[in-house]
């Protein structure tokens, strides 16, 4: 029995070796270059499985560059979003300790590989995109003793009027976002990483959620949010200049750089008002079509909205209370990257539905790019009608990593 | 090591009769070539090295995969780390029904071109007593002594493990003689 796991772990290892050497030949700096990009299809490079794995199983999205991946990939079908609280007493050799293990479990385990004191490596063969994403809180810098290193916008969001925040879903000092095709690769990936986390700190919060799964022929489609509606659609592509712009830091403290900021938001559906909002409201709140995404005044998704144009009756097509007019800017700095999962936690004891967005905003600077539109949100937005923020954290994306290197190792050593 | 590295693979050690330091690295042929025998043993490496967390006074076990790429079979006889005064080669038997852990005569062979993996329920590298705590996410240095006398340097991470505790019986081999 003992010989049988052995023999398995070690085909499993034969395989991913040989197999690594091949990857790293074929992809090479310029496509870890690319890193979290696997945006376009070239990205990911197919392992072939170890059993009777289908081809999409084995898909590995590189986890060497210059950014993490997770952020500019596309978006995988399941994510978690888990927070972690420190334990008293962690100082700075500790969390380096933390992080080396980390960045080990995460190499390995992207690439198709089990962990180190893996307790089940068959699940590790399967990585399906997977992704291992992390970030620090607060408190995390203090920890560190780097506190004047942090970013300013490294700190709970403003209050905003819409917010109903409760600490059961918000704040935390270190956050692992996890993303993978294949929700067994995903528990996998969470239940190792904790693991491995719990010398040092506690798990805060977990937030799970799903899209849909990736469609081979248009693997950058909008996905569809639990209202409806297609989300995402004024979103930079991967890969492109706009979306490097908008989202990888360049400047500030070196332990930054290539690094963002993530604002992930808990955002309920009120579904009882929505489901009784007819069709032609339900379009106006947000602007958009809901068969295709199309702005109320235009043909296909990707059209401009036109804001000024307007009906019969001299009101504009595009109501001054929905969604996409109170979102958009003049300034061409209040741009972000939404990344979205929804999530449903229901029925509930007495309704149908416990259903909603984990948004997810990536941008360089959380002040000048993303506060200034949720502002304008909170002022006037007919969407706040049916939904309720209720989970709100910040947290710095830490820089990618080369072979050899660790996550915070410039800001930890 | 710089101080942000993560390597963690095996470095190839050297003959210990030979004292001026010749790296010979993996498959390839060192300076003044030494002998066919020497250099095959000299590559093998343990990879994916790992060890178990333990409080000060404990005893723990280093795991990970022993790969011999030699055209000859390599025996690694004994082990050192400076984490504890003593290393023991152990396997895991069943005696009377419950598996135990005891000293592995022989040591462990790597067959030609094959690999032995060493892990929780069957060979591995027993630390007898830990002096310092091993935390997890910390690094240990371990020696392995092959049957040529040359030896293989490993560096292996600390990593908190539920498993591995099966029951150590001192003075037992496979043999079924006591120690002295």
């Amino acid at each position: 029995m003992c010989r049988a796991s052995t023999r398995r772990a070690t085909m499993t290892s034969d395989l991913t070796r040989g197999r690594a050497l091949s990857r790293r030949g074929l992809l090479g700096a310029g496509a870890a270059a690319l890193a979290g990009a696997a945006a376009s299809t070239a990205g990911h490079a197919l392992v072939t499985g170890s059993n009777d794995d289908p081809a999409e199983q084995t898909q590995v999205i590189p986890f060497h560059g210059p950014h993490q991946a997770g952020v500019e990939t596309p978006g995988q079908t399941f994510a978690v979003f888990a927070a972690f609280d420190l334990r008293d007493g962690m100082d700075r050799p500790a969390l380096a300790r933390w992080m080396r293990l980390w960045t080990d479990d995460a190499e390995r385990l992207t690439q198709g590989r089990p962990a180190l004191a893996d307790p089940d490596p068959e699940l590790a063969a399967a990585p399906s995109r997977l992704t291992v994403t992390v970030g620090v809180g607060p408190g995390f810098l203090h920890a560190a003793g780097r506190e004047p290193a942090a970013p300013e916008w490294l700190r709970p969001l403003p209050p905003f009027s819409v917010d109903a925040l409760v600490p059961r879903w918000s704040g935390g000092d270190v956050l692992l976002q996890v993303c993978a095709d294949d929700p067994s690769t995903v528990s996998h990936a969470v239940r190792m990483l904790t693991k491995d986390a719990l010398a040092f700190a506690k798990p805060r919060w977990t937030q799970r959620g799903f899209r849909h799964p990736p469609d081979p022929a248009s693997p950058t489609r909008t996905p569809r949010n639990l209202m409806g509606q297609l989300d995402g659609t004024s979103n930079p592509a991967p890969g492109s200049a706009e979306f490097a712009r908008i989202v990888w830091i360049d400047d500030g403290p070196r332990w930054l750089r290539g690094g963002t900021s993530l604002v992930l938001r808990r955002i309920r559906i009120e579904a009882e008002a929505w489901d009784v909002v007819d069709r032609r409201g339900k379009e106006e709140a947000i602007g958009r079509r809901l068969a295709d995404g199309a702005p109320l005044t235009g043909a296909h998704e990707h059209d401009e909205p036109d804001l000024d144009a307007a009906n019969e009756s001299g009101l504009t097509v595009i109501p001054p209370w929905s969604h996409i007019r109170r979102a958009r800017a003049a300034d061409p700095r209040q741009r972000i990257v939404r990344r979205s999962y929804n999530y449903d936690d229901g029925p509930g004891e007495e309704s149908a539905s416990d259903i909603g967005l984990l948004f997810a905003s990536y941008q360089a600077d959380v002040d000048t790019q993303f506060v200034p539109i949720q502002r304008r949100l909170d002022e006037l937005d007919l969407l706040n009608d049916y939904t309720t923020p209720v989970g709100s954290a910040v947290f710095a994306i830490l820089p990618g990593v080369r072979p050899g290197e660790w996550w915070g190792a410039t800001l930890l050593s | 090591m710089p101080l942000n590295s993560l390597a963690r693979r095996a470095r190839v050690g050297v003959p210990a009769a030979i004292a001026a330091t010749v790296v010979a690295l993996s498959g390839c042929g060192g300076d003044g070539g030494p002998t066919s025998d020497i250099e095959d043993q000299a590559a093998l490496t343990m990879e994916d090295a790992w060890v178990k967390a333990a409080e000060s006074g404990m005893m723990t076990a280093a795991f990970g995969i022993l790969v011999n790429p030699g055209e000859n079979h390599v025996r690694v006889v004994s082990a050192r780390t400076p984490v504890s005064p003593t290393v023991e080669l152990h396997e895991v038997a069943v005696v009377d029904g419950a598996a135990v852990m005891r000293r592995k005569d022989g040591g462990f062979t790597v067959p030609a071109g094959g690999e032995h993996a060493l892990e929780p329920g069957a060979d591995h590298l027993m630390i007898m007593e830990v002096s310092d705590p091993l935390e997890p996410g910390e690094d240990v240095d371990l020696v392995l002594v092959l049957d040529d006398g040359s030896t293989v340097e490993v560096t292996a991470q600390v990593k908190d493990f539920a498993g591995a505790d099966e029951d150590y019986v001192p003075g037992e081999h496979a043999t079924g003689h006591d120690d002295e």
